[in-house]
Order: C-alpha cells, then sequence, then structure tokens
C-alpha cells in the first residue's frame, strides 16, 4: 500500500537524520540538537582558523537545478568550514538541457564518490525523488524544492530566533506575505510549531494564503495591523515580481500599502518583537528601509548564522551515513 | 469449437441472473445458458466450480499508445486486458498518430483482429490533431467504426468550439465523451488543492476546476442535444451536478475511474508519483460521494482509465512525471473490493464493468444471453493475491496498488468463443 | 556497544585528594619551567570538571577554557557528535600563553592530539602541559602526560570514566566490544 513512500526517509530506523529533506516528521529534540551544534560553530567566526577537520577528505556536491549563488555559496562555506571538498554542479545550464534524466546526472555525479547532495530545484519533491534514488551511504540535503521546503533556512531562522528569545514556548510570530508559493514559510511553520511557540499567523491577501492553510497549523489573518498585534516575532516574505502577471495582486504599491512593513505599523507588534526576512529583500516592497536597517532587524545576523545551521546539518547527515557505511 | 461452463454461478446483470447455471458457448456466441440444448457436445469443458461466471469486462477508457513509440502496444495491452477479464476496450484517441482519420482506426482493428485477445473499439479525435480547434470528420470517423467521440485530456479552444463540436457530432448521433476541466483552474497544477498539496506545496487543481467544466458542459449539452458522456469524475460537487441533469431527464452519464473509488489525496503523502493521475486524486468526502454516485447508479460504468507508461514517465520530481495508472489488470479487482467494503451488491459491481458501460455506448456486449457474443469471465472468489509490479502483462508498470492484497482472481477470460487467457497456463491464449 | 556491570571504583573524596596532589606536582612543574602565569583549558566534559578545580586551586587570572573536540576526532563520522556538544570556548588569546591542558583520563592519545589540533586553531601557544587525572595504558599516539593524578594499568576490555560535577565518582565498566577512544 505504498507505505514505504510514507516512512520518512530522512530518518534510520532509530531516529537519526540521514538526509536532511523536509521538517515535517522531525521531532523537537533533533530541532534542539541542531541549533545546540550549529551555536558551536557560530563561535568559529572569530577564531584565526576559522575551520574544523570533522569532514576532512570528504566530498560535498552542489546540485543546482534553479539559480542562486546566495544559497548555494552559503553551502560552499559551511562544507569548506568543516573541512569537505566541494563540487558544483549548476545543472540546468548543462546536463538535462542536452536530455540526461536527473537520475543520469545524479549516477554520474555518484561516480565521482561524492558522499552528500546539497539539491535545489524548482519542483516540489525533487529533492524526496533524489533521496529515494540516492546510492546508500549518500546523504542528501535539500536547499530548495519547488513551494515544498527549504529546511536549512527555516532551522537558520530558529537559530536567530533563539539566540534573540531563548525559549520558543511563549512566542507568537507573523510570516507576512506570499505564503502560497514560499517553500520557505512551509518549513518555517512546521518548525516553529515543532519547537513548541503558542501561535503562528499568516499574514497575506486571499490570492497569497493556501485555501487550506489552516492545515498547516495556523491562523490567518489579512490585516497587517491584526496580524502583527503582540507579535514576538516578524517575518516578512520575498515578494516575487512574477506574481503581478498571474492576476494575484495589483500591484506593488497596493500590496506595500497593505502589508509593507513601515516602523508605523511596526509599534502593533511586542516592543521588543524582532524582524526577519529570508532575503534577498525587495525595499519599499515588503519592507521600509528605515525598519530593515532599524534595531528590531535581524536580518543581517539571519544571514551568518546560516552558515552555522548547514553547518550543524551536513555534519549530522554525514555522520550517520558513515556510520550506515560502517555497520555494511 | 464448443465450450460448456459448467457448475460456476453465473452473473449476468443484464438479463437479471444470479444463479448456479451452465454456460454453453458455439463458435463465437453463447448458445445456451443452463441445460445443453439436445444434440450439443462440448470440445472443451471449463469446470467453474466455486467461481463465478459474467460477461467479459467492458473498459469504456483506455490509452493504449498504439500507433505510438515505446513498447506499450497491443499486443502487451490487449494480453493485460485479458489477464483482467476485459474483453471488450474503448480506446482513447491520444495515440500517435491521434486516432483523427479512419485509417489509424483501421490500423487499430487490424492490429486486434489478429492478436484475437479482446475487442478494441475507438473513441476517435473530436478535433484534428486533438488541438481542440479544427472539427475532426466525425462522420467519416463513425463509418469507419467509431463507437464515439473524445478529445482525451486535451482542453478545447474555446466554449464556442465546443458548441460547434457538440452540434456536429449530434447531427449523426455520435456520443461525446468529454474530460470535463477548465484548463486556467487547473493552471499547471499537478495534485488536489486541499490539505496534503498544500503541505507538500505542490501546485493544485481546484475541485471547481472540474465543476465550472461540467456546468458549462451540461448548459451547452441541454443547448446542442448532444448526447455527452462525462470521463472520469472526480468531484462530490460533479456527481450532484451529474445527478441533478439526469433527474432533468438530460442525456448524459458518467464513468468513473477504479482508483478514484478507493485513493485519495493522502496517498500523495511522500510524493509517491504513482498516485499522480489526472483527474487528481482528491478527498474522502469526494471518494465518498463518487462511491454513492456509483451506489444509485448515477455513475453508471467504472472504468480502468488506463494509462501506462514507461519506466522514466515516473522517475522524476512529482510534478514533473507524467499522470496516470495502468489500470487494466486491477480494474475487476478494485471493483469487487466495492462489494467487500459494502458499497454495492456483487450484481451491481459486474454490471458496472459490463452492461452498464456497454449501454451508454450502446454496445451489445457486456452480456450473456443466447446469442449474445460469448465473452465470459470467469473468476474465483476468496483466493487471495497480492499484486505485484513486476508481474504485470501490461509494459506499463505504474500501479500504485503494489502489494495490495485481493480477494478475486480471474481464472478464464473467453473472447468470442475463444479461452484468451487461462490462469494456471503462464501465456495469454 | 554492550555495557556489563559496573563497579566504583573511587569516591567522591579519594579523587579530590588526587586532585589536591596534582594541583602540588603541577605547581613544582610550572615553577621548574618558570611558567608564572599559565592558562587552564580543560576538555569536555570531565577533563573540564577536572580542570575547573585546578583553576580554583591556582587562582589563575584568565578564565577558565573550555574545548569540545566533536569536530576534530580522528573518528568524527565514525562516532560523531556527543548528544551534549556544546562550543569551545576560550576567552583569552592563546599566542605565547603558556597552557594546561587538562583531561580526566588519558589511554588511546587520540583526545589530546585533536583537543591539541583545535587549541592551535585559535592560535599559536608558547608550551602546552598535559595534565591528566587518570593515565591507563593502551596508548596509540606518542602523547604523554606531565601530571598525572594516578597511574592505572587495566585490561584492555575494562573502561574508565569519571563521573560529576558535583560528586566526582570513577567507574569501571567491562565492555565486550568498543576500541579504546580516550
Amino acid at each position: 500500500m505504498a507505505t514505504d513512500r510514507r516512512q520518512n526517509i530522512q530518518l534510520t530506523p532509530d531516529g537519526r537524520l540521514r538526509h536532511f529533506l523536509t521538517i515535517e516528521g522531525l521531532s523537537r529534540e533533533l530541532l534542539t540538537h541542531i541549533l545546540d551544534i550549529a551555536e558551536s560553530f557560530a563561535a568559529l567566526p572569530g577564531r584565526p582558523v576559522k575551520k574544523v577537520p570533522a569532514l576532512r577528505g570528504r566530498i560535498i556536491t552542489n546540485l543546482f537545478f534553479e539559480n542562486s549563488t546566495r544559497t548555494r555559496t552559503t553551502f560552499e562555506l559551511a562544507a569548506k568550514r568543516l573541512s569537505a571538498d566541494v563540487l558544483n554542479f549548476n545543472v540546468s545550464t548543462s546536463a538535462t538541457a542536452k536530455g540526461e534524466t536527473l537520475l543520469d546526472t545524479l549516477r554520474n555525479i555518484e561516480a565521482m564518490h561524492s558522499e552528500m547532495f546539497v539539491v535545489r530545484h524548482s519542483q516540489s519533491g525533487a529533492a524526496h525523488f533524489i533521496a529515494r534514488h540516492a546510492a546508500p551511504g549518500v546523504s542528501v540535503i535539500n536547499a530548495g524544492d519547488g513551494r515544498h521546503a527549504h529546511p536549512t533556512q527555516a532551522m537558520l531562522d530558529m537559530f536567530t530566533i533563539r539566540r534573540h528569545k531563548g525559549d520558543f514556548t511563549p512566542l507568537r510570530v507573523a510570516i507576512v506575505g506570499d505564503i502560497l508559493h514560499s517553500r520557505v514559510a512551509r518549513s518555517q511553520i512546521l518548525a516553529l510549531n515543532t519547537l513548541g511557540v503558542t501561535e503562528v499567523r499568516v499574514v497575506g491577501p486571499r490570492t497569497l494564503i493556501p485555501t487550506e492553510a489552516r492545515a498547516l497549523g495556523v491562523h490567518v489573518y489579512h490585516d497587517l495591523d491584526e496580524g502583527l498585534r503582540d507579535v514576538d516575532v516578524v517575518i516578512m516574505l520575498r515578494l516575487q515580481k512574477e506574481r503581478m502577471d498571474g492576476a494575484l495582486l495589483p500591484s506593488e504599491s497596493e500590496y506595500f500599502r497593505l502589508y509593507g512593513l513601515t516602523n508605523k505599523r511596526l509599534e502593533a507588534a511586542k516592543p521588543d518583537a524582532i524582524v526577519m526576512h529570508p532575503g534577498p529583500m525587495n525595499r519599499g516592497v515588503e519592507m521600509d528601509s528605515e525598519v530593515a536597517d532599524g534595531p528590531r532587524s535581524v536580518i543581517l545576523q539571519q544571514v551568518s548564522y546560516g552558515i552555522a545551521v548547514r553547518m550543524a546539518v551536513m555534519s549530522l547527515c554525514m555522520q550517520t551515513h558513515a556510520e550506515e557505511r560502517e555497520e555494511a | 469449437m464448443n465450450i460448456s461452463i459448467l457448475n460456476g454461478r453465473l452473473i449476468d446483470p443484464a438479463n437479471g441472473i444470479d444463479d448456479f447455471l451452465d454456460l454453453h458457448i458455439q463458435g463465437q456466441q453463447v448458445l445456451a445458458v443452463g441445460t445443453a440444448p439436445e444434440g450439443f457436445e462440448a470440445q472443451e469443458t471449463i469446470d467453474a466450480s466455486g467461481c463465478i461466471v459474467c460477461p467479459g469486462l467492458v473498459d469504456i477508457a483506455a490509452s493504449l499508445r498504439d500507433p505510438g513509440p515505446g513498447r506499450i502496444d497491443l499486443a502487451s495491452e490487449t494480453a493485460a486486458a485479458a489477464r483482467g477479464g476485459i474483453t471488450t476496450l474503448v480506446c482513447t484517441p491520444d495515440t500517435q498518430p491521434v486516432i483523427d482519420t479512419p485509417a489509424v482506426i483501421e490500423l487499430i482493428h487490424r492490429t486486434a483482429r489478429k492478436l484475437r485477445r479482446t475487442r478494441v473499439l475507438v473513441a476517435a479525435a473530436l478535433t484534428q490533431e486533438l488541438d481542440g480547434q479544427q472539427l475532426a470528420n466525425m462522420a467519416a470517423l463513425a463509418r469507419a467504426g467509431a463507437v464515439a467521440l473524445s478529445n482525451a485530456r486535451r482542453p478545447l479552444a474555446n466554449t464556442l468550439v465546443e458548441r460547434r463540436a457538440l452540434e456536429y457530432a449530434a447531427t449523426f448521433g455520435l456520443t461525446v465523451m468529454l474530460r470535463p476541466e477548465d484548463p486556467h483552474l487547473r493552471a499547471g497544477g499537478c495534485a488536489h488543492e486541499g490539505a496534503v498539496a498544500t503541505r507538500l506545496g505542490l501546485p493544485g487543481i481546484p475541485s471547481c476546476a472540474e465543476t465550472v467544466a461540467v456546468a458549462r458542459d451540461l448548459a451547452l449539452a441541454e443547448h446542442t442535444g448532444a448526447r455527452v458522456h462525462f470521463h472520469a469524475l472526480s468531484t462530490a460537487g460533479a456527481a450532484g451536478q451529474l445527478r441533478e441533469a439526469q433527474a432533468a431527464k438530460l442525456a448524459v452519464s458518467a464513468d468513473v475511474a477504479a482508483h478514484q473509488l478507493h485513493l485519495t489525496e493522502m496517498d500523495i503523502e511522500g510524493f509517491d508519483a504513482n498516485c499522480h493521475v489526472s483527474p487528481p486524486l482528491r478527498t474522502l468526502a469526494d471518494r465518498e460521494a463518487l462511491r454513492q454516485a456509483v451506489a444509485d447508479g448515477t455513475i453508471a460504468a467504472i472504468c480502468s482509465d488506463h494509462q501506462p507508461h514507461e519506466l522514466d514517465a515516473k522517475e522524476a520530481p512529482f510534478p514533473e512525471t507524467a499522470p496516470g495508472i495502468s489500470g487494466l489488470e486491477t480494474l475487476l479487482a478494485l471493483t469487487l473490493r466495492l462489494v467487500d467494503e459494502g458499497v454495492l451488491s456483487l450484481t451491481e459491481a459486474i454490471a458496472r464493468v459490463t452492461c452498464g458501460p456497454a449501454d451508454l455506448l450502446g454496445l451489445p456486449y457486456g452480456r450473456l444471453g443466447a446469442g449474445s457474443p460469448a465473452d465470459v469471465c470467469i473468476f474465483e472468489p476468496d483466493t487471495p493475491w497480492t499484486l505485484r509490479r513486476s508481474a504485470l502483462y501490461s509494459e506499463g508498470r505504474n500501479t500504485p496498488f503494489e502489494g495490495w492484497e485481493f480477494e478475486d482472481q480471474v481464472t478464464h477470460t473467453l473472447f468470442n468463443g475463444r479461452v484468451v487467457y487461462r490462469r494456471d497456463a503462464r501465456n495469454p491464449a | 556497544m554492550t555495557e556489563a556491570p559496573q563497579h566504583i571504583f573511587m569516591q567522591h573524596d579519594g579523587i579530590i585528594d588526587l586532585i589536591d596532589g596534582m594541583t602540588g606536582i603541577l605547581r613544582h612543574y610550572l615553577h621548574d619551567r618558570e611558567i608564572d602565569n599559565p592558562a587552564i583549558i580543560g576538555i569536555h566534559t570531565g577533563g573540564a570538571w577536572i580542570a575547573r578545580e585546578l583553576h580554583q586551586r591556582l587562582e589563575c587570572a584568565d578564565p577558565l577554557g573550555l574545548l569540545d573536540i566533536s569536530f576534530y576526532r580522528d573518528d568524527f563520522t565514525r562516532i560523531g557528535v556527543n548528544p551534549q556538544v556544546r562550543p569551545s570556548r576560550i576567552e583569552f588569546d592563546v599566542d605565547e600563553r603558556n597552557i594546561v591542558l587538562v583531561d580526566d583520563v588519558i589511554q588511546s592519545g587520540r583526545t589530546i592530539r585533536a583537543a591539541m589540533n583545535e587549541i592551535f586553531d585559535f592560535g599559536r601557544p608558547a608550551s602546552i602541559t598535559l595534565v591528566t587525572l587518570i593515565e591507563r595504558n593502551g596508548r596509540q599516539l606518542p602523547i604523554q602526560p606531565d601530571v598525572v593524578g594516578l597511574r592505572l594499568p587495566l585490561p584492555t576490555h575494562e573502561h574508565i570514566r569519571l563521573t560529576g560535577p558535583d560528586t566526582f565518582t570513577l567507574e569501571i565498566t567491562r565492555r565486550t566490544d568498543l576500541s579504546p577512544s580516550s
């Protein structure tokens, strides 16, 4: 009954992290462990030597079917700080254009003895697909698949929140903008709920909120002022310009007027609320520069924490697979 | 050849028969039910003790990919049909080339006649090359033997084309099979727009993509007087619309794919590409409404909606995989499972895959009265078996039912008076 | 890993006596080498507890340093991340300092090698003095402690472990299938 597909292929039978594809199905303990490990790595930039030898001699491949220099660079830096060797494949411009299938590409790179794939793809489920077909002993880390998941981004956001707020349980978090198309939002919502926050809100017009949003475990708001009332954390999502073409929104200016974050509107939130954005930000669309550069913004910290969190996930997965290899 | 099928429980819904009756076949026809006529001598007798003997199944929508590239062809798919107890297949026009000329119909008929495993009928293209714009030569196609017209899964360009197509088909009394779906509301979706797709981030196909289309099609059916058949309904809303239209005496009918009566959106969990189908698997409430519509006869036919694919077609991230299930070999098993689940009586279940679909297209099959074509399916109930993808006769191994346990197993299939499948022999005839 | 029942080898008071003794030896050792301002670094977790005791007794000016060598182990991908992994913390400049590196038990020497590797990623110390509570047999690398609380020969299948941090005990466990890793 296809039950094999429904098991969490990210975990070994004894619950260790084999792949990192989605937050769904991971325990609070495991997420906390990832954040704890990331704490170890967050201190590295202060040292003269900014890397550890943990993954020396291992090969990690960035397999990007969708261009994203920013994300690829943070994964590359994370891998290098773990002393791994890094291969970069930008597949959108090479293999598949020549009729090579995704599986062909995978097999070719596996033959280069890569033990970990960091995968980015425009289709939901691509990371699951690759994980299902990867050779035993090869880990897959999802660096964003379609609208589905971007779990390392969500974890770096959790890391940022924990650094500022400590405990997750009393927090109210508002995620504002294009929830419908956002893999980041889906992963953030799962992570926040797993870590036990009091409330997750999503705020946006009906065209950008999934009809079944409540199935995600959130409260839906269409009014920004109401949605921001008494929240501890505000996460602003990026608005893609294409949304104007698909009749989802009339214009950027109307969007900003209704959902753009300004210092004035931020007054509805708690006085110590922090403002986050997964980047890259459209100033004057999602938020005003006075907010982005203001004292409540933690946007730049998010970027630097991203490396520590990715190191944590990579070292955990690599270790699980190495143990499996050992046992086999 | 004369064949007697003895000691079986004969269920022939078209003739209201459910009794322990023998069946005697002479040549290609049923000679008698019950006692053999004086002087009849069977060259072969089939002992059907403990088995159910019913008309061979009629599947009114199967994509057979022949003519077309690749390994899937009429030889492999008719073998699969025979194994599944199917003796009449209506092939959809989405072949390569498309069935929009009498020549392609003739080619399919000739190939099928040579294979002699099952009857292959044709639903020909409604528009040329299924482009949704220019009407196909419907009268010529009908003369060549097309039993219905269909645009497969391709949308028509606009409502004016649809109006004209229905009017033109109505001129010749031809049935038009429509797959009701608004392409704009579908908008590149690949899964039911519901809780599961929302969580998995899969682009959704809303239920209203179907109900909007059904409303439009019903209005045009009424306006044009065309005989419209809806293929593969998937929503509770559409089942309700159909029920109302039938109550208003509109000549409309529908079928449902067997898998829609068992699977739901929950089954795509984990991005199982074998559950990527079109129309998409919907909610439990939709499934229950479809079951109800099948039970009360609003939906008179269950079809396989057979969509065999080569391996590569399902080896990709979910949205990029080809939709569809290889369904010939599970049509009977899934239909009979509805009996175990208390949805249908055994007679109703058999009717939905025999005389039900045959009557929708005015075909003389799916019944076993004296003089009917000797198309027979014999199956043994309470004989558990497990479906294995690798054991399918179809060249399309894309089934989500891998590992499912079924209770009823086909032991013999007879087509035109010949045994074309025998469980205990490895080869189909 | 299958562990047989363990037995207590030494209780808190005995261990405190050992630490007091080590403190005296360490003072002499540092004095002989004209080191008057050592910086102490303990290896997480047992080594850090002993280091804390020495840090108090020697009244060091610099904050106690703490190393978690998880990511420096030569067998990282086999043994991996300790569930209680914590950041290494050295809040003084390592360059040209005389370091006292403290661990609870030295066996193979691999932990000490990893720790020294990590210390060098913080800077270039003038010297490193190695102090361990227990020195047992089983060395796999040419690394020897300078100051030892107790030398203890043990059968290879026996394992000694310090528990703490408030009340110390030393436990001996008999193992059936684990390679020495301390």
